[in-house]
């Protein structure tokens, strides 16, 4: 980092003065989390999400490692060792629907973290590095959430896993193969169950690596702000420490809150009944649906209807919910505009709103179940996502007018307090 | 090189405020945490399920003077035994300065029931079960327990007399619900 | 590079996507089973709500309508004997319990031949058929499931548990030929496919309760739901108590962080 008023580490005690000697961590987390890291001093409650994002991970990982400690990653006992884990293990119920809760806990949170990016342009360079670790871990959660969820062995986690594993097989020529290479069998069974099992502990630790460098990259240049405007001089910034590490004490507080409201008062809002019922490959269920993390892209799969040009509507279906995270890679080169903050930019900022609700209708589909008029909502929903991303942001970028922007940071934050202070004289 | 104007005087930047407030938020994120870890450690103390079956009831109606079952108990081999009264009178008699580990008879039964010697069935050395609980086992040379996998010789208590065990077969905590039935752990 | 390509793509799927949209039927297929369909009725617990307890004497009366009716056909594998110290049975009380099964599978120490033995505290609830093969053997090839997570694997829960039981009746007269319940299923509107393998299994003053509670289909189905909701989730009531706990401190705890971070950025406009 290189802000050059960013305060220098000064170990006074001697035990830091010799560890910062031998292996420079103290120094590490001064720079990046501590007083060393200077920060615009007009970030909103949008940038809270980054770490609250890496508090669900934690969560995860240490509610996981203690499930992992009692359950049995084996078809005929994994559904019952969960409920050994929920009826008979210290606690044990606790930290499953703690683990349970966390994992939609962590994609709440990260959807936040993602559409307050897609709103500020925090894509934009000089931080597409940031954006692109970012797509990536958001994969990395998908298939590690999808993994978790086929491990208590229910209807859905079963079913789930026939049909998310039987995508490969829409791939032309060696789609099957993969499949059966994927699971080690010709359908979701013992061999599936305990290689998941063993990525689902594994996946984790590389998002953990992941996020390290998302962090990294994202110190390079320093955080964004709501005014897309970039960091000019110090009295721009105020250091990480205290003042957002307060701020980011508020804020989990407030993610906690949600957390324990769910996890203890409605643990079974989210989930599946269908997924208390021990896993049954000679029936099927009325309605196989994913984890709400997953509706939007299950309605965009189950939109393509029609074989068009030669490739069948289940390989679209495929290729279009891969291509729907996909763009999110290249969107740091569809939005040409130089402006960050959609604050700035009015067209923009309608567009975005339309996605949000688009979005959300997409999710609505996903949830319902595949006839009329969900069938109809998801195809024009579906084309608008497509459409936003690849038509319309590059054509707005192209053609928009931005409203006019101050200098610099301290003068926003100025100008918002002394519209307030004459507002108060008024 | 600041001019703006700050409503309040000077920037204080880095310079912790060591208010009440800030302290009170800390610890009570401390207490937290505490309280969140213990069920987080006490999930690795057995679960209900394995606590069910620390205790385990035998039946010793069928056991006649002279025999021994060997049963189970947290999956560990157990050792009932009918001492005659020539199995305890010869226990009697040893003096203790002989034994490695110094107990009485009576020390290792219940007062009243000092035919019953009941004893865990590992060797105090390095856990094989030994020998001479079932019919015709080798009861080696104090008439007691044998175990064949480095020679530890137990006498009638099932003490130890001679070979590399250091102390007596351990006797598990036990009560006698009635003259039939005792109920170990 | 990438605008023009991209804005290929999205041409691509736009194009799939309009071609679907043109050719998908705007209307379902028909499916009058959605008519007849009832949503379940609603039934009021004290293990519901946000301050749920256990009512035990209510409970313990489901579990004597579960032993003496259900178990002829429906399992209740997770639950052991000794979980039912929840219901307010003393510890002599659970071993005579369990001592009055003497199904529970066991092996003959003589000759290793399958056999029986009597029930103690840490045994589970034997299960009336040795396998899936018998049970649908035993029941016109429907299998009755197993009951402990019931009202957790139903939508609806005890709702639709209290529902299913008391709403067995004559199908409607309007009811079309197809949706007729065929022989050996009777017709239920809480069932989502309207007819049911399992024949009505309660009838008024079937169970004797000792201290002489109703015993009417609606009281033993209520209290059978009540006794299903525990079997679920044995630890609802504990849970809820902690959940108060936690988040009264959390409140607390977010208060004082709130308090906190306006402290340390008093002096900083932002």
């Amino acid at each position: 980092m290189s802000f050059p008023w960013a305060k220098p580490y000064e170990p006074q005690h001697p035990l830091m003065k010799w560890m910062d000697e031998k292996l420079p961590i103290p120094r590490l987390v001064y720079n990046a989390t501590g007083p060393g890291y200077p920060v615009p001093r007009n970030l909103n409650y949008f940038w809270n999400f980054g770490v609250l994002a890496g508090a669900a991970l934690v969560i995860q990982i240490v509610t996981g490692i203690v499930l992992a400690m009692h359950y049995a990653a084996n078809a005929g006992v994994a559904f019952n060792s969960v409920e050994h884990i929920m009826r008979d293990v210290n606690a044990g119920w606790f930290i499953r629907y703690a683990h349970m809760n966390g994992a939609s806990m962590f994609f709440i949170v990260v959807y936040l973290h993602i559409f307050r990016g897609l709103y500020y342009g925090s894509y934009k360079a000089p931080r597409e590095m940031v954006w692109l670790l970012g797509v990536v871990i958001f994969l990395l959660m998908m298939a590690t959430a999808f993994m978790g969820y086929v491990l208590p062995w229910g209807q859905m986690s079963f079913w789930g896993a026939q049909v998310i594993t039987g995508f490969f097989s829409a791939i032309p020529v060696v789609g099957d193969p993969i499949r059966v290479w994927l699971l080690g069998g010709f359908a979701p069974d013992n061999a599936a169950l305990n290689r998941f099992f063993s990525l689902h502990y594994l996946l984790p630790f590389v998002i953990a690596g992941v996020i390290i460098l998302h962090i990294w990259a994202l110190h390079i240049p320093g955080s964004s702000n709501p005014t897309g405007i970039e960091v000019k001089d110090e009295q721009d910034t105020v250091p990480f420490h205290p003042y957002y590490t307060a701020k980011d004490g508020f804020g989990v507080g407030v993610f906690l809150l949600v957390f324990v409201a769910l996890t203890f008062f409605s643990p079974n809002l989210l989930g599946h009944a269908d997924n208390y019922i021990p896993a049954n490959p000679l029936s099927t269920p009325a309605h196989i649906v994913p984890e709400w993390y997953f509706w939007p892209f299950y309605a965009i799969l189950r939109a393509f209807t029609f074989n068009f040009l030669w490739i069948d509507a289940k390989l679209w279906g495929v290729i279009a919910m891969f291509a729907a995270i996909a763009l999110l890679f290249f969107l740091p080169w569809l939005d040409s505009s130089p402006v960050k903050s959609s604050n700035y930019r009015p067209l923009n900022r309608i567009f975005f709103w339309v996605l949000v609700i688009d979005v959300l209708i997409l999710g609505f589909c996903g949830k319902s179940p595949a006839e009329q008029p969900y069938v109809i909502m998801s195809q024009l929903a579906a084309a608008y996502y497509f459409a936003h991303f690849l038509i319309i942001l590059p054509i707005v970028s192209r053609i928009e007018r931005p409203l006019p922007m101050p200098n610099s940071i301290t003068e926003a934050v100025l100008a918002k307090h002394a519209d307030e202070s004459s507002a108060a004289t008024a | 090189m600041a001019s703006e104007t700050e409503t309040t005087a000077g920037i204080e930047d880095g310079v912790r405020r060591r208010d009440f407030i800030n302290i009170a938020a800390v610890s009570f994120a401390g207490v937290g945490a505490a309280a969140v870890v213990l069920p987080l450690v006490n999930q690795m103390n057995p679960s209900a399920d394995v606590l069910a079956l620390s205790s385990t009831e035998i039946d010793i109606s069928a056991i006649q003077p002279g025999q021994a079952i060997k049963t189970s108990w947290r999956k560990q081999p157990v050792f009932v035994r009918n001492l005659t009264p020539v199995e305890i009178a010869e226990a009697k008699k040893v003096p203790l300065s002989d034994l490695r580990d110094p107990q009485t008879i009576d020390e290792r039964t219940k007062p009243g029931k000092e035919n019953w010697l009941i004893t865990l069935g590992v060797c105090t050395h390095l856990g094989c079960v030994p020998l001479g609980a079932a019919e015709g086992e080798n009861r080696g040379d104090y008439g007691g327990y044998f175990c064949p996998c480095h020679g530890s010789h137990y006498d009638t208590a099932a003490r130890i007399r001679k070979g590399p065990a250091p102390k007596n077969l351990a006797v598990p905590p036990y009560e006698f619900n009635s003259d039939t039935v005792v109920t170990i752990g | 590079m990438v605008r023009p390509l991209g804005f290929l793509v999205g041409l691509g799927f736009i194009a799939a996507l309009l071609c679907a949209i043109f050719t998908t039927p705007l209307s379902n297929e028909a499916n009058a089973s959605h008519e007849f369909h009832k949503e379940p009725k609603h039934l009021a617990l004290s293990s519901d709500g946000l301050l749920p307890h256990w009512d035990k004497a209510k409970l313990q009366r489901g579990m004597q309508v579960y032993k003496e009716v259900c178990s002829a056909c429906h399992s209740l594998n997770l639950v052991a004997f000794r979980d039912i110290a929840d219901l307010g049975y003393s510890e002599g009380q659970i071993k005579s319990f369990a001592k009055s099964y003497d199904t529970i599978p066991s092996v003959n120490p003589d000759t290793g031949e399958p056999s029986t033995r009597t029930g103690l505290p840490s045994d589970h609830f034997p299960a009336p058929y040795a396998n899936e093969t018998a049970a649908r053997a035993a029941n016109n090839n429907a299998l009755p499931p197993d009951l402990s997570l019931i009202t957790k694997a139903r939508e609806g829960g005890k709702n639709y548990v209290y529902s299913l039981l008391t709403g067995f009746q004559n199908p409607p007269a309007n009811l079309p030929k197809e949706l007729q319940p065929p022989t050996g299923l009777h017709f239920n509107p809480y069932f989502a496919n309207l007819n049911l393998a399992m024949a009505p299994p309660l009838h008024d003053g079937q169970v004797t309760f000792a201290d002489g509670s109703p015993n009417d289909v609606k009281a033993m189905a209520s209290d059978v739901a009540a006794f299903l909701v525990w079997t679920a989730e044995p630890k609802l009531v504990k849970r809820h108590q902690v959940g108060w706990a936690a988040f009264i401190f959390l409140l607390i705890f977010t208060g004082l962080t709130y308090m906190s971070y306006r402290n340390i950025w008093a002096d900083k406009k932002h």
